[in-house]
């Protein structure tokens, strides 16, 4: 049974005389799901079918020709329904809102950075993006809340085992001293107090860039969680591409040396860290390579290495390139929040993403029981077998 | 004391009684879907009992199951699942017993004409079509450790006296974390109010000494509820007296306190693997990769301080 189910994977011997029933049946039966149901459905097969997953779906897409493909998966579900909640998030808030945090949160220290090393454009420029974009991150998360007037409930409690909670008091924080570092350059008054709010946001910015990945990989999605390992490190290598983009963009060639650096660098981490995070992935990294956030997956590569190549290298001679290598990496970091995002949406409308992994990591334990000598569940599930939708 | 990042990073779990002094016994429900008969009088006893608006008119043509999922609107869902033995299948591990299709008596009250049939063939077992229907009534599962509660960041969702999980509906602001949080897919926000809802094993019930109204209305008690010590040991007992009775597929889900989510308040006896049901086959509570997530994400903050820092050491003007 559970041979059959992961036949890619393993050798399709018939365990304890347990037949193995043809996959054609399950196609027959899942063909024969009235086309009312969801698209979803026919990825995931009959009612308590084993759908056929993978390759069904590949042969679809192959100008659905007749050509039979093996499936390389299997997999039980209900009707192929879903079986987690669609994210309520919606996606130009939330996704757009890991952006601006990032490239808030880097910007500050950019800004820092700037105003010790005295290249006051730089730090203006930062410090203003970095308030436009904690006021717009702020807007988006009130608006995203089901009921905004009571998004000061937040401020309620404290609970470190809420991302959510931990980063509504980082925002508390960083937002005023964000607002305070960039008022005060703006107007030149209470200088003292701006340098105070500059470092103080300095310090903290660097949280707001970081806490947004385990904010996102702290739910069940499956593309999300599978990479809670990667994600803190890949979010932060896309904050600094935005600044960098943003300190390239805004401030005069001779200032931002620090600010092509950061694009460079936090570029080609980004697409590093993102190649290696799909691979690590397993089965649920293949939505970042799907669909519409496959798409915006494969911008985010090009415009994060083109703005560290045309910005970071040729940015250094020509204001020209520095405005479209800019350009170029805070839209490369902004469509690898926005794929991310969207790939995790997609993991949940798939009961696969769902299932699979999950019962690979029952197999793997039921093996080291059975190594063990113990008795396992997997056994057991071996018994439902003859039965089919 | 050693401090113990791993709980320090997770809320009120039943362990801990949610900081009760003095705990009532932990609660929960035992769903025996070997008896369920779909008749789906605990979804209409969920709607009628917590003035649940309509959630869709739907038809989905599937099956009998119009109801689909459990949501904000949905607090009990009856799953309808057709199945059937295909003519001439070897059978699977029923030894030589199961030929084409054959039913076992689960003690439910059968037609005249069924016990006619039944001469002859084993004790208790009855031959007929091949064919069989699943049905199983769902529910939220009010984990041991519950993401919803745990990512909650109002703490709108809290560990009742009983060991429920339950949404204070006055606090919520509707941030929707939980609904992504819930490794079952049974949280949800309600789209006109914004605010998310769930089952809350009739809290109000509880409170009264009265038993929630989804299994007071179910008639062949496929729904039970009881002290989970004691609905534990019933499950065991009945999936044993399934076993011998020759339904060597009956198994528990949910009822180990050993599982991804450190056992559920509402657990389950099934005929087919979870999936099947719509349930995922092993859930976690993904807080409990928090420390790893945490460290990851202060070491990757640190690296981006010290990284951005690093830029400013090139030449001005470079």
């Amino acid at each position: 049974m559970t041979d059959r189910e992961h036949g890619a994977n393993e050798p399709a011997q018939p365990r304890d005389g347990i037949d193995v029933r043809h996959d054609s049946d399950a196609r027959r039966d899942s063909d024969a799901v009235p086309s009312a149901l969801t698209a979803g459905a026919e990825l995931g097969g009959g009612a308590g079918g084993r759908g056929a997953g993978g390759g069904r779906r590949k042969r679809r897409r192959g100008r659905g020709g007749e050509e039979l493909m093996v499936p390389d998966v299997t997999f039980a579900s209900y009707y192929g329904r879903p079986i987690l909640q669609k994210p309520k998030w919606e996606t130009l808030d939330i996704a757009g809102y890991l952006f601006l945090g990032g490239l808030a949160g880097s910007s500050s220290v950019l800004a820092a950075g700037a105003e010790a090393t005295g290249r006051p454009a730089l730090a203006r420029a930062c410090k203003v993006g970095s308030l436009v974009a904690i006021a717009g991150s702020a807007v988006a998360l009130v608006h995203d809340l089901g009921r905004p007037e009571r998004f000061v409930n937040m401020l309620r409690t404290i609970k470190p085992s809420s991302p959510m909670s931990v980063g509504s008091w980082i925002l508390a924080t960083y937002g005023p001293a964000a607002g305070v570092a960039a008022v005060t350059n703006v107007t030149g008054w209470f200088p003292r107090i701006g340098r105070l709010a500059t470092i103080g946001a300095a310090v903290v910015g660097p949280a707001v860039a970081a806490y947004t990945a385990p904010l996102v990989a702290d739910t069940a999605v499956p593309t999300w969680h599978a990479g809670h390992r990667e994600l803190p490190f890949l979010f932060v290598s896309s904050g600094a591409t935005a600044a960098g983009g943003l300190g390239m963009l805004a401030a005069p060639v001779a200032q931002a040396g620090p600010a092509r650096r950061a694009a460079l660098v936090g570029g080609v981490t980004e697409v590093a860290l993102t190649r290696y995070m799909e691979r690590r992935m397993g089965l649920p990294g293949e939505t970042l390579r799907q669909g519409r956030a496959g798409q915006l997956m494969r911008a985010a590569e090009l415009l994060s290495l083109g703005g560290a190549v045309v910005g970071g290298l040729g940015g250094r001679r020509w204001r020209a390139a520095a405005v479209v290598g800019g350009l170029a990496a805070l839209a490369g970091s902004a469509c690898t929040r926005f794929g991310i995002f969207e790939a995790g949406v997609a993991s949940t409308q798939d009961p696969k993403y769902t299932v699979q992994p999950q019962r690979e990591r029952l197999q793997r334990r039921a093996a080291a029981a059975t190594a063990g000598g113990s008795h396992s569940s997997e056994t057991q599930d071996g018994k439902a077998d003859g039965w089919v939708a | 004391m050693a401090f113990d990042l791993a709980s320090f990073l997770r809320s009120d779990d039943p362990p801990h009684a949610g900081g009760y002094d003095d705990p009532a016994p932990r609660v929960g429900f035992f769903t025996d879907t070997s008896v369920c008969i779909g008749c789906k009088a605990c979804e209409v006893a969920c709607k009628e009992w917590n003035a649940i608006p309509e959630d869709g008119l739907e038809f989905t043509g599937m099956s009998y199951d119009n109801t689909q999922h459990l949501g904000a609107s949905t607090w009990r869902h009856v799953a309808f699942i057709e199945q059937r033995r295909p003519v001439g299948a070897p059978s699977s591990a029923r030894g030589g017993a199961a030929g084409g299709g054959t039913t076992v008596d689960l003690g439910m009250p059968a037609a005249p004409g069924e016990q006619a049939a039944d001469e002859g063939a084993q004790p208790g077992v009855v031959d007929r079509s091949g064919l069989r229907w699943l049905m199983a009534s769902d529910v939220c599962k009010h984990c041991t450790h519950a993401a919803c509660l745990d990512v909650c960041p109002t703490g709108a969702l809290f560990r009742t006296e009983f060991g429920t999980v339950v949404v204070q509906e006055d606090v919520c602001n509707g941030c929707g974390y939980c609904v992504s949080a819930c490794p079952y897919g049974v949280i949800e926000t309600r789209k006109d109010d914004g605010r998310a809802w769930k089952c809350t094993m009739c809290y109000d019930r509880l409170g009264a000494g009265q038993e929630p109204a989804c299994a007071k209305a179910c008639p062949t008690d496929s729904i039970q509820f009881g002290d989970l010590d004691e609905l534990r040991a019933r499950a065991e007992a009945r999936v044993q007296q399934l076993h011998e009775a020759g339904v060597p597929e009956a198994r528990l889900y949910g009822h180990d306190p050993d599982d991804g989510v450190g056992g559920d308040g509402a657990f389950f006896l099934l005929l087919d693997k979870p999936e099947v049901y719509g349930l995922p086959p092993d859930p976690v509570v993904t807080t409990r990769d928090l420390p790893v997530m945490w460290r990851n994400a202060a070491l990757a903050a640190g690296a981006l301080l010290t990284g951005l820092a690093a830029t400013f050491l090139g030449r001005k003007g470079q």
